[in-house]
């Protein structure tokens, strides 16, 4: 499960209103090369929650220098995009568990795969 | 395939009906590569996304990621969802670009507004319309389905659904819950007179109307499969279906005679005359 996936995972259980973001728990993280496509990345900026990626990055260990303000004019600031690209495109949760900041559910991760199935009364 | 005469969905739900054997069958097999490879390829084609951008897409029932390939070509990153942990591990023993998330459409979309620029799914909305629990009900499981996705859709996204509907009732229950989640759009067909041709894809627009592509047809020029004999001058003449000749020819007699002889009747000798044709007179 990439960031820019987490940045958009919710937990949709019946009842609970603030549903995000989910707190990572990592067990295995992975680091992968991903060809770096700056108009992407510019493009995703202003649809991602800043504070929610920052915390992520903390949470697996790889916030390094990612500034937890967002950068005006970024679009040209191409070594900010660099640092975006890697943090929402390279790394990846393998293992671990997504946890609903409102009601504590557990989402296991296993392989990468997060597995959103709601219980039937969930739903 | 063993199912090829009944409908999928009729037999198991899907996360049973994809187990380990299905799921390395189904992206094996080259003639469902093919066909999946073609549809997608039409979804992404009536998605109309702009040119040259790459786009975050959502696949619905992405399954072992046969259609998200195509996504990944076409330079798109995409994030997938399937309710079959056997066919998403086949999708990550392929490798996949695209990010794969296990869940049930018919829970709904677990994404925040505005995620995502477009949506496809190929061959997998009619798994929706059967209730494969007690609990389920198909129109509120589609209409979950239908209105969180469009809310995770960017104003003016379009979803393109390919599918297989069993019925015009199952068609209609589609669409009413598609319009009623707020969706605007229509069916398209292509080649709505070829049976083999014939496929389904449900255009739906997020917010803003859009014209609705047409359908191809095999007047369209090359990729039509033809659904009409061209002219033939050749007079077609039948085989004899049975194996037998044709009564009261020259070979019938011959035969008529040899069979007498066996019962032991006297029987005139055969000679040239045998059969022939005599003048009307005679």
């Amino acid at each position: 499960m990439k960031l820019l996936t987490h940045n958009m995972l919710t937990s949709h259980v019946k009842g609970v209103t603030k549903g995000y973001p989910l707190l990572i728990k990592a067990t295995e993280v992975k680091v992968s090369e991903v060809e770096f496509n700056p108009q992407f990345v510019s493009r995703m900026i202003p649809k991602l929650e800043w504070s929610a990626l920052v915390q992520a990055a903390e949470e697996v260990g790889h916030l390094n220098d990612l500034p937890t303000e967002l950068l005006p004019d970024y679009e040209n600031n191409e070594e900010f995009l660099r640092k975006v690209h890697r943090v929402l495109l390279e790394v990846e949760v393998l293992e671990g568990s997504l946890r609903c900041p409102e009601s504590g559910r557990e989402f296991p991760i296993s392989r990468g795969i997060p597995n959103m199935l709601l219980n039937e009364d969930e739903a | 395939m063993s199912s090829s005469c009944r409908r999928p969905e009729h037999m198991a739900p899907p996360e049973v009906f994809y187990n380990e054997a299905e799921a390395k069958k189904y992206s094996q097999n080259s003639r469902m590569i093919e066909i999946q490879s073609q549809m997608s390829e039409r979804a992404l084609e009536l998605l109309s996304l702009p040119e040259g951008h790459p786009c975050f897409l959502l696949d619905v029932g992405c399954g072992s990621g046969l259609s998200g390939d195509h996504l990944t070509e076409e330079g798109h990153c995409w994030v997938g969802i399937d309710i079959s942990t056997a066919m998403l591990d086949v999708a990550l023993d392929r490798e996949v670009e695209g990010d794969l998330v296990l869940g049930d459409m018919g829970q709904g979309m677990p994404f925040r507004p505005g995620t995502f620029d477009g949506c496809i799914s190929i061959s997998a909305l009619q798994w929706l319309c059967n209730a494969d629990k007690k609990t389920h009900s198909p129109p509120k499981r589609l209409y979950t389905f239908f209105s969180t996705l469009y809310s995770s859709l960017t104003r003016g996204a379009r979803a393109v659904f390919q599918i297989y509907p069993e019925n015009s009732e199952q068609l209609e229950l589609i669409t009413a819950q598609a319009m009623k989640a707020g969706f605007t759009g229509g069916m398209v067909v292509d080649y709505p007179n070829s049976t083999k041709a014939k496929k389904f894809f449900l255009c739906l627009f997020a917010g803003v109307s859009g014209v609705l592509p047409k359908g191809l047809d095999s007047d369209t020029a090359d990729r039509g499969v033809p659904n009409q004999v061209q002219f033939s001058g050749q007079r077609s003449r039948f085989k004899n279906m049975k194996g037998k000749s044709v009564k009261k020819t020259r070979d019938w007699i011959l035969e008529k005679k040899e069979r007498r002889r066996r019962q032991g009747r006297e029987v005139r000798a055969d000679t040239k005359y045998t059969g022939r044709q005599r003048k009307p007179r005679f």
